[in-house]
């Protein structure tokens, strides 16, 4: 049978009119302008917040406003060592209570679970993420931190010969409690991104682990955690980002003082705590410091965040097969972006 | 070569011993008690939410506004109206602004932009606008739009703080799902002839859509349990009022506002509020869930 050929003249049957094209063009420029927006739209705000936070950075010193310790708005100091070292502080408790649990729940969920408890077990520990923060903030002080108080007054006074955590006045709203919290906060998010990157183990790894005679246990030590391993501690950057930018449940926990953290059942501040709480009335040079202190608190989410993302990235994609790229990767992305 | 016989004392040599079983034993059993601890904040506070919440509820509770006085206890402290209303009304807003805008942006993500280095740049910076604090948005719309204008707090500039937060959650969302629509189903319709357009409106949206609307869901639940975007954008009143360009309540802020209060009876609302605003969000996100079985795709 010959094959119809299309006389080269009559081309032009086929093509579309200019008109009928406009409606792809308009589509396609439109939502280019779209997307060029949301660029300049970051772009301002980044631009104006430094604007809002250099009259602070000129009266306190890039360097001096981070690493000096004196926050006193009424003797307008602003040097904000406290306030950073500490959010340093409860996210890192954040992640010491937080990450073995999730890791260790993830564990469970994917190698140990029997199947028909699966399902519901998965949706109780995504459903911490469905509650508010200011519900936990709620939770923490009237309950969590009235209940803890008798066993860290227990806790700091056996072990009062160790400096920071024993000895002192142990407050009830204290970083060790906000610490508390932000770990159960970030439990969710670490949770599901280690049992994403857990199920791409490839089955044979587990095989010729059991087929050498391993335990379970063994087998998940040999098998799956050293595969895992980058994209665990990417996914505890996850976890540690959100920890740092957290404001309300760590504002109603932490007991708003502005001196430097003395001891873990003592009272504290955060960058994100002391904006919420300050804000409200500040004028002229004390609003450009809480303006500053924002600044730092999204310089740092940022790298935090961009650190979490390459580790991510990499552990998806070295030598994985390209399904574990696009799952591992797009779910840490989702994971992290929907808690 | 034979192979020996499998005989018992042959086999001893192959057990596993008593240390490692009893390790294996406690190690699985460690797991799941991690797991069950943590499951144990979960219970406690939906526990206390219904304890203290419920006693909290009345028809009173909802049809009141707050009153704003903090002396007396009983009817007088008034109840939570203009919050619910106040929460549904910023976020249906922010909801309206944020989505269309979202969608639109993950459609070009993956539709149009893949290969170019904008497309790379637009992509990192909503990766940046994820890990922003929600602190930082209400910052951002407050030196946009508060700053320097001398007006003051409104409902809509709590719903720009709002959509903000809710556009790189939509936008990541949409462009996972739509990254799964198969290239498969877009080339034969556009072999059929199909404008660009028609095949994007017709076949992809349509294909994508129950997965993007599991992610819009989630989206609005995170939203709607935002204080912290509303603090210096909406500012708190106690009144119901509709008109966005006034100061607005909320459920989360009337819930920040009340946790701090001597009074048992404002706690006590602060509690009843709380188990609406969670009921409000489990709602939501049991409709995602739904709805996220019955997709096409994945």
């Amino acid at each position: 049978m010959e094959a119809a050929s299309i006389p080269s003249g009559d081309r032009s049957l086929l093509e579309r009119s200019p008109l009928a094209r406009l409606p792809d063009r308009a589509l396609k420029y439109g939502l280019t302008i779209l997307a060029g927006l949301i660029l300049v739209l970051i772009v301002y705000f980044f631009v104006r917040l430094f604007d809002e936070a250099r009259p602070a950075f000129e009266a306190s010193g890039v360097f001096g406003f981070v690493f000096k310790n004196d926050w006193n708005p009424a003797a307008e100091h602003y040097y904000a060592l406290p306030l950073v070292l500490g959010t340093l502080l409860t996210s890192g408790l954040a992640l010491l209570i937080g990450v073995p649990v999730a890791v260790a729940t993830a564990v469970y969920l994917t190698e140990l679970c029997p199947r028909r408890a699966l399902s519901p077990l998965t949706i109780l520990v995504e459903l911490l993420a469905a509650v508010p923060s200011v519900v936990y903030g709620l939770w923490g002080i009237f309950f969590l931190a009235p209940k803890l108080q008798p066993a860290e007054q227990w806790f700091a006074e056996t072990f009062s010969f160790v400096p920071f955590v024993g000895g002192g006045l142990v407050t009830i709203p204290n970083c060790f409690v906000a610490g508390l919290i932000l770990a159960i906060m970030i439990l969710p998010i670490v949770s599901a991104i280690a049992r994403e990157v857990m199920s791409t183990v490839p089955p044979d790894h587990k095989e010729a682990a059991l087929g050498l005679g391993a335990t379970r246990w063994e087998m998940i030590r040999m098998a799956v955690i050293p595969y895992c391993r980058s994209g665990i501690v990417g996914g505890a950057m996850l976890g540690l980002g959100r920890a740092i930018g957290e404001t309300i449940a760590v504002t109603i926990v932490i007991g708003d003082s502005p001196t430097l953290a003395k001891h873990l059942f003592g009272q504290g501040y955060t960058l994100a705590a002391v904006i919420a709480n300050e804000f409200g009335e500040a004028t002229g040079l004390h609003r450009s410091a809480l303006f500053a202190a924002a600044l730092v608190l999204f310089v740092l989410t940022l790298l935090v965040n961009a650190i979490a993302r390459l580790i991510v990235l990499r552990a998806a994609r070295g030598g994985r097969t390209p399904q574990a790229t696009g799952g591992a990767a797009n779910v840490g992305a989702a994971a992290a972006v929907g808690a | 070569m034979s192979v020996p016989a499998a005989t018992p004392d042959r086999l001893a040599r192959f057990a596993v011993s008593k240390r490692r079983r009893r390790t294996d034993r406690f190690a699985r059993g460690m797991l799941l008690a991690a797991t069950l601890i943590a499951l144990v904040p979960l219970v406690l506070i939906v526990y206390y939410l219904l304890k203290k919440g419920l006693g909290a509820w009345s028809v009173n509770f909802f049809t009141t506004d707050p009153t704003g006085s903090t002396f007396f206890g009983g009817s007088s402290i008034g109840g939570i109206k203009s919050a619910i209303l106040g929460t549904i009304e910023m976020v249906a807003v922010a909801s309206a602004i944020a989505i269309p805008i979202g969608l639109g942006v993950a459609l070009w993500l993956v539709e149009y932009g893949r290969p170019t280095w904008f497309a790379h740049t637009v992509r990192f910076f909503v990766d940046v606008l994820t890990g922003v604090p929600s602190i930082v948005f209400g910052l951002f719309i407050y030196i946009a739009l508060i700053l320097g204008t001398g007006s003051s707090y409104a409902g809509i500039k709590g719903s720009l703080a709002l959509s903000l937060l809710m556009l790189p959650v939509v936008i990541r969302s949409a462009e996972v799902i739509l990254q799964l629509v198969p290239g498969a189903l877009r080339e034969s319709a556009l072999a059929l002839g199909a404008p660009r357009w028609r095949v994007i409106f017709r076949v992809v949206l349509p294909t994508a859509l129950t997965g993007m609307l599991t992610g819009v869901l989630l989206a609005v639940a995170r939203a709607a349990g935002e204080t912290a975007p509303l603090l210096f954008t909406a500012g708190h009143t106690n009144k119901t009022n509709f008109d966005l360009s006034q100061f607005m309540n909320s459920l989360p802020y009337q819930i920040y506002n009340d946790v701090t209060s001597p009074t048992t009876a404002v706690v006590n609302r602060a509690w009843g509020a709380a188990l609406t605003l969670v009921t409000m969000i489990l709602i939501l996100n049991l409709i995602a869930r739904l709805v996220a079985r019955r997709t096409r795709l994945a």
